[in-house]
């Protein structure tokens, strides 16, 4: 699976957004945040089948 | 060859022995910015007084990457073409992640402009042709070298200036004083004003080294190369620039915790250069260790003195938008106190100076902000958002857009400005002129020659444009007793379309649209763009 760029024009200001939600927080703090993050953008996704896709691309890449 | 610096000549300026006559425009710093800040105020009749601490150009190359905007703007000083000759001309730039190349952009992929996305060529060169061309306005620009402001004071109607020279101090008086004295402006500390932003703490080493073979290895197109992690320079970043002379410029992050005395010696610096080149020979031609901060004024207009380029405004390097900022504030600024000068306008036009090149630096400084973010990561969490893009963007093209060694310079938009009428058309106002090639009676052109300098109205499709005082006027595609031109290759009526007419400002600007030529409209956009509304 090849993922295409989404955000367009915005992508600079959401990875600022994203590094400013972890602005002073301690490492287990961010890790915390960063797996509320991914259910909830996992449940705004809403698709099973995706998500099994977008997961395995992830596990892929690493 | 190492460059030259030959130190331009004192000479015991008049205000030593009596009083010197107020001069209507004094400009304090004679860098590529107030240099080309009196070109243009001559090229519009206005005289200078050009003072500067120093007698030399630019030491360093400094600043190297000159943009498109740029290089259109000193088209119309009568410096581009000369730049573009000697310059290194570039618009691809590629990142590497360790020895791997994983993105790569192309900053102008369509062709029909006069000029391309970026040049290379070093800061003291852009002072020289500078100088040069100041020169050929004897009675306009009287340039003083060893000439050092130590004191001015605003008198409300004029600034007085206390002058420092190797044969004693003079008064000079000013009606304007335009602060062109750099990132560490002496005349803004004078002045005590909030200079605030954020500094960062990761220390940076310039070298420039001069060699015949290029450390570009056979692949020696010119390009902008940018490595995170590479295996020359474990863990950290650097940058590859190509510019004239065989120099190359090379960048390399050292992170917070070094000396940058310790770093900038010789001792230390040859072998982190051979690490990159390998044993081609190569001679340190010039380096520096710095550190950075994005600040600017809150306002660049104070009374009688207003602050252009890095002393209203400092980035990061990494998106070449200091010094391309810079020149944007003077073409910004140069018409409008023309205007004010010769009582065409109301000073209140001064002050949207101010509106719309804060707002540039800021989107500059927002643009150079994010890039050091990314590159600088400033905790561990940060740093692991990084490499993982980076490990991404190996296979998915999204992870690939989030990668930001700097956004490169472009010129920002006044839309939604006071001095702009709102309307609707392919380039919306506010918007700078997109280039393109004309053919007219005299032979092939461009459509930044035709109409920067001047308000121009510009017709794109069959339609007769109004006479209207203070306002040039060409057709393209079009038949009139006004100038005329083809739309070469179709390029200009690709860009504009074939039924708007565009009120282009002398800097370029777009500052109103029109679909039919109604002199009443035209001549209340025009009234607006001039201030009369303030």
């Amino acid at each position: 699976m090849i993922l295409d760029d989404k955000l367009g024009q915005d992508t600079d200001a959401f990875y600022n957004a994203l590094m400013d939600l972890h602005e002073g927080l301690s490492e287990a703090q961010s890790h915390a945040l960063n797996a509320r993050l991914v259910l909830i953008l996992s449940n705004e996704i809403g698709d099973l089948e995706k998500l099994k896709l977008l997961m395995q691309a992830a596990a892929d890449a690493g | 060859m190492a460059y030259d610096y030959a130190p331009y000549p004192y000479i015991a300026p008049p205000g030593l022995s009596g009083p010197e006559p107020r001069h209507p425009v004094v400009i304090v710093g004679a860098g590529p910015i107030g240099l080309a800040m009196a070109v243009d105020l001559a090229q519009q009749g206005v005289k200078s007084l050009v003072l500067d601490d120093n007698n030399v150009v630019s030491v360093g190359s400094r600043a190297i990457c000159w943009s498109k905007r740029t290089l259109e703007i000193f088209d119309r000083l009568g410096v581009g073409e000369r730049m573009l000759e000697k310059g290194v001309t570039w618009k691809v730039g590629r990142q590497f992640h360790g020895k791997d190349e994983i993105y790569s952009f192309d900053l102008l992929p369509e062709p029909g402009h006069k000029y391309p996305a970026f040049i290379n060529l070093q800061q003291y060169y852009v002072e020289q042709y500078l100088v040069e061309r100041a020169q050929e306005f004897p009675d306009l620009i009287d340039l003083r070298f060893l000439n050092k402001v130590i004191d001015h004071t605003d008198r409300g109607d004029h600034v007085e200036l206390t002058v420092e020279t190797p044969d004693g101090t003079y008064t000079l008086e000013a009606e304007w004083y335009i602060a062109c004295d750099g990132a560490g402006s002496a005349t803004r500390q004078r002045m005590n004003l909030a200079f605030d932003g954020q500094t960062f703490e990761e220390h940076f080493l310039i070298v420039d080294v001069e060699m015949e073979t290029s450390p570009f290895g056979d692949h020696d197109t010119p390009e902008r190369w940018f490595w995170f992690a590479p295996l020359f320079h474990p863990g950290q970043s650097a940058l590859l620039h190509k510019q004239p002379d065989n120099i190359y410029r090379i960048d390399l992050q050292l992170g917070p915790d070094t000396d940058p005395k310790e770093e900038a010696t010789e001792e230390k610096v040859i072998p982190r250069i051979k690490q990159i080149v390998g044993d081609a020979p190569f001679r340190l031609d010039w380096m520096s260790v710095y550190k950075f901060r994005c600040a600017k004024l809150d306002r660049f207009v104070h009374g009688r003195v207003l602050f252009v380029g890095d002393s209203a405004h400092v980035v990061s390097p990494f998106g070449a938008r200091g010094g391309n900022g810079g020149v944007q504030d003077l073409d910004n600024l140069g018409w409008k106190l023309a205007a004010v000068l010769r009582g065409d306008a109301p000073p209140a036009l001064i002050e949207t100076y101010s509106e719309e090149r804060t707002h540039g630096s800021a989107e500059n400084i927002l643009n150079s902000s994010r890039a050091t973010n990314f590159m600088t990561p400033k905790s561990p969490i940060e740093a692991l958002f990084r490499d993982e893009v980076l490990t991404l963007a190996g296979r998915h093209p999204f992870a690939r857009r989030l990668i930001n060694s700097g956004r490169l310079s472009l010129p920002c938009s006044l839309e939604g400005m006071t001095l702009q009428t709102a309307g609707d058309a392919p380039v919306p106002p506010g918007a700078v002129i997109t280039d393109a090639p004309l053919t007219g009676a005299n032979g092939d052109t461009w459509l930044i020659r035709e109409v920067q300098g001047q308000f121009t109205l510009v017709g794109f499709g069959d339609m007769a444009l109004p006479q209207i005082d203070g306002i040039a006027r060409i057709g393209i595609n079009s038949r009139g007793d006004y100038p005329c031109f083809d739309a070469t290759d179709g390029h200009a009526i690709r860009r504009y379309g074939n039924a708007h007419i565009y009120l282009f400002r002398p800097d370029g600007h777009v500052c109103a649209v029109f679909t039919t030529p109604e002199v009443a409209a035209i001549t209340a956009a025009m009234k607006n763009a001039m201030g009369a509304a303030l």
